[in-house]
């Protein structure tokens, strides 16, 4: 049984459909890099795997279960599937800690010691150990995203979503996150990524998902996909992303 | 709780609650217009104006917002007799309303103003239009619909306060109220009565004002 | 007999003044209760609820604050049968009104929290309660202080109207003096200025934190 399926999803928003009968099931483990150009339904599709937007028919199942709109749903549901988000969304008022403690005590009754020890671990994880009392304006672009890498991990989610998360930053800061989204893969976690980076979706991805007009175009593996694109869409696509990626263009090429 | 409620006592003076809150609207619309005026003239004076007069807007209103209006009025009707100046009743009240207004629209209208794209000023500069010409034909119109919203409340705002001015007798809603209260010893229910009627003409006004938005600014011109 | 003002009559000015600062302060903490009370009603997801809570801000935005004394002062006294205190049924009718403002103001400051915080807080399984305890009303709470800082000039200037029903502050102290001196040129403008003292302070600091709060506000609005 998938960790997540997807089923016929179709999404409107006034007149337009962001999304048309989109199907998708994600193993555990599995990592899978959403692409394809603005407009194409990509964060839509994101957004309803946490309940942030709510499609007008066709279902959503998570371990099996159907989701429900009801709000003790979604609150368990949030417990079990974490978001990153492009601009952050880092709580400004309050310090890196009780960022990241700030879920486990208030929504899931950790202890504040389990919480702090819970939070040394994932800022681990991210490179950023030392920068506990430090507060969100204080930081890098790179940093901050990093820390809301750690914030979503510390809720123990057995599913991590990523909003295009380098979209926002620096050219010289991609980098880092882009290391930690690596490592997160290696270690197991399942992941369903929107992304521009074609290199860490080459390298890491174990499928990647094309998506155009609102519709899953082509999904495969990443050898398949860049190197052989079935469809004039994505052929078109990565060569609009070639000229703007050199990573990919030393991949694919 | 023995108190039996008597609204038909108001009912039957309706007449004379309907009377005063046409004075009421009548003394607020003159102060209103008088008060924009003061407020144009101020705004214009404070942002293009020379040094002196920037600082004597300046000083006119920081004095309005930081003092009660109702002893704005007393100083109207009260202090200046002393001096010479006996104004009546309603006089000295339109008086403060258009004071009291005036500093407060001032401001309103010179965020408007300094909202215009200094762009425009430079334009019209260029084809060698005078100052005042340019505050005429480029600044005021757009400046006043950019902060209609704010003036309207700051309007209302004024009509509300009106009712303050019953304390030096002037004739308006509050004072005819006082007294049909005092003969009939029903003073809950003509206040609770003159209270549903002001709350009428504020949103009476606001109705208005959006209607004279309307017509003014929105029927098809290109400002 | 007519005293000439001096010193007494001016000591008499100054010992007025705590009486309008104390009915600001407890009118003050009366409306933040109620305010935030309101704000928060303005906000839920239940429409009847929101309705209620706009209706109340209509209410108390849309009357004069000399009718809501007048209603409230008889309106206890109906209720009691008695003959109120002046002090509890004041303070009521200004806890009340600043209730109103001040909950539309918080409600504004609420509102001004971008959407992306509520996200970021209901993603990590937090309820709307605890959404709003630990991560927006944080946050609002400091880009409310500028307009609550200004809110609290207009109560003190409003206080003045309590005057009108004898209460006895700064206003009706001059009024008392004025009666006794027969010198409003004299009397009136020392009270305007005594409030100026206490107002003008309060407006600038608003005026100060008001800016340093766009700053802040700024660099936190560029994601």
């Amino acid at each position: 049984m998938s960790l997540l399926a997807l089923n016929n999803i179709s999404k409107r928003f006034g007149v337009h459909q962001a999304l048309t009968e989109v199907s998708l099931a994600v193993e555990p483990g599995e990592v899978v890099a959403i692409i394809g150009r603005s407009g194409s339904g990509k964060s839509t599709l994101l957004r309803c795997i946490n309940g942030l937007e709510w499609p007008e028919s066709g279902t959503i199942e998570f371990d099996g279960k159907p989701f429900e709109p009801s709000p003790r749903r979604l609150k368990a549901l949030r417990r079990e599937i974490g978001i990153v988000f492009q601009s952050y969304n880092l709580f400004p008022h309050l310090c890196v800690e009780r960022n990241i403690t700030l879920g486990p005590t208030a929504a899931k009754g950790m202890t504040l010691a389990a919480a702090r020890e819970l939070t040394r671990k994932v800022l681990r994880m991210v490179d950023l150990e030392d920068k506990t009392a430090a507060y969100p304006q204080q930081l890098s672009g790179g940093q901050q995203q990093r820390v809301a890498i750690a914030r979503a991990l510390a809720m123990e989610p057995r599913l991590v979503l990523f909003d295009e998360i380098t979209a926002a930053l620096d050219p010289e800061l991609i980098g880092e996150v882009v290391r930690v989204l690596d490592k997160l893969a290696r270690d197991g976690m399942t992941m369903v990524l929107v992304t521009h980076e074609m290199g860490f979706a080459r390298r890491s991805a174990d499928t990647i998902v094309f998506m155009h007009q609102g519709r899953i175009w082509e999904k495969g593996p990443p050898a398949k996909l860049f190197g052989a694109p079935a469809t004039a869409e994505l052929d078109s696509f990565i060569d609009a992303i070639l000229f703007v990626d050199p990573s990919a263009r030393r991949r694919v090429g | 709780m023995n108190y039996v409620f008597e609204f038909n006592v108001v009912w039957d003076h309706l007449p004379e609650l309907f009377e005063g809150a046409l004075l009421t609207i009548q003394l607020s619309a003159t102060a209103m217009a008088l008060g924009l005026l003061v407020a144009i003239v101020c705004a214009y004076g404070k942002s293009a104006g020379p040094r002196p007069v920037r600082w004597l807007v300046a000083d006119y209103v920081e004095l309005i917002r930081n003092t009660p209006f109702l002893v704005q009025i007393f100083i109207f009707y009260f202090s200046l007799p002393v001096i010479g100046l006996r104004l009546t009743a309603n006089t000295a009240a339109l008086a403060a309303m258009t004071v009291n207004l005036g500093a407060y629209a001032s401001e309103i209208v010179r965020a408007g103003i300094e909202a215009i794209p200094h762009g425009q000023v430079e334009a019209a500069r260029a084809l060698g239009l005078k100052r005042l010409q340019i505050f005429r034909f480029i600044i005021i119109f757009p400046a006043l619909k950019t902060v209609y919203p704010a003036l309207a409340s700051q309007f209302i705002l004024l009509m509300l306060s009106s009712s303050v001015v019953s304390t030096i007798s002037a004739v308006e809603l509050t004072a005819i109220t006082n007294s049909l209260a005092s003969t009939t010893f029903r003073s809950f229910e003509f206040y609770f009565v003159a209270t549903g009627l002001y709350l009428a003409m504020a949103l009476g006004f606001r109705a208005g004002l959006s209607a004279i938005y309307w017509a003014v600014f929105q029927r098809g011109r290109a400002a | 007999m007519a005293r000439s003002f001096g010193t007494a009559e001016f000591r008499f000015l100054l010992e007025a003044i705590p009486s309008t600062l104390l009915l600001s302060l407890g009118a003050l903490a009366g409306g933040a209760i109620v305010g935030l009370f309101v704000a928060i009603l303005r906000i839920v997801p239940s429409r009847p609820l929101r309705w209620l809570a706009t209706g109340y801000i209509g209410l108390f935005q849309g009357t004069p604050v000399l009718m809501q004394l007048f209603v409230t002062y008889y309106g206890l006294a109906v209720l009691f049968r008695i003959q109120v205190d002046a002090w509890p049924a004041v303070l009521l009718a200004f806890s009340l009104y600043s209730g109103a403002f001040l909950g539309e103001i918080w409600r504004g400051s609420i509102e001004a929290i971008p959407r992306a915080q509520w996200e970021a807080a209901e993603c990590l399984s937090l309820s709307f309660p605890k959404q709003l305890w630990y991560v927006i009303l944080p946050q609002a709470a400091r880009i409310s202080i500028p307009p609550t800082v200004g809110f609290a000039v207009q109560l003190i200037k409003n206080t003045s109207i309590a005057a009108i029903i004898g209460f006895v502050e700064l206003t009706r102290a001059g009024q008392l003096m004025t009666n006794a001196t027969f010198e409003p040129m004299i009397v009136y403008p020392i009270v305007a200025a005594l409030y100026f003292i206490l107002c003008w302070p309060l407006s600038l600091l608003a005026q100060t934190l008001e800016s340093h709060i766009d700053v802040a506000l700024g660099i936190k609005q560029h994601f």
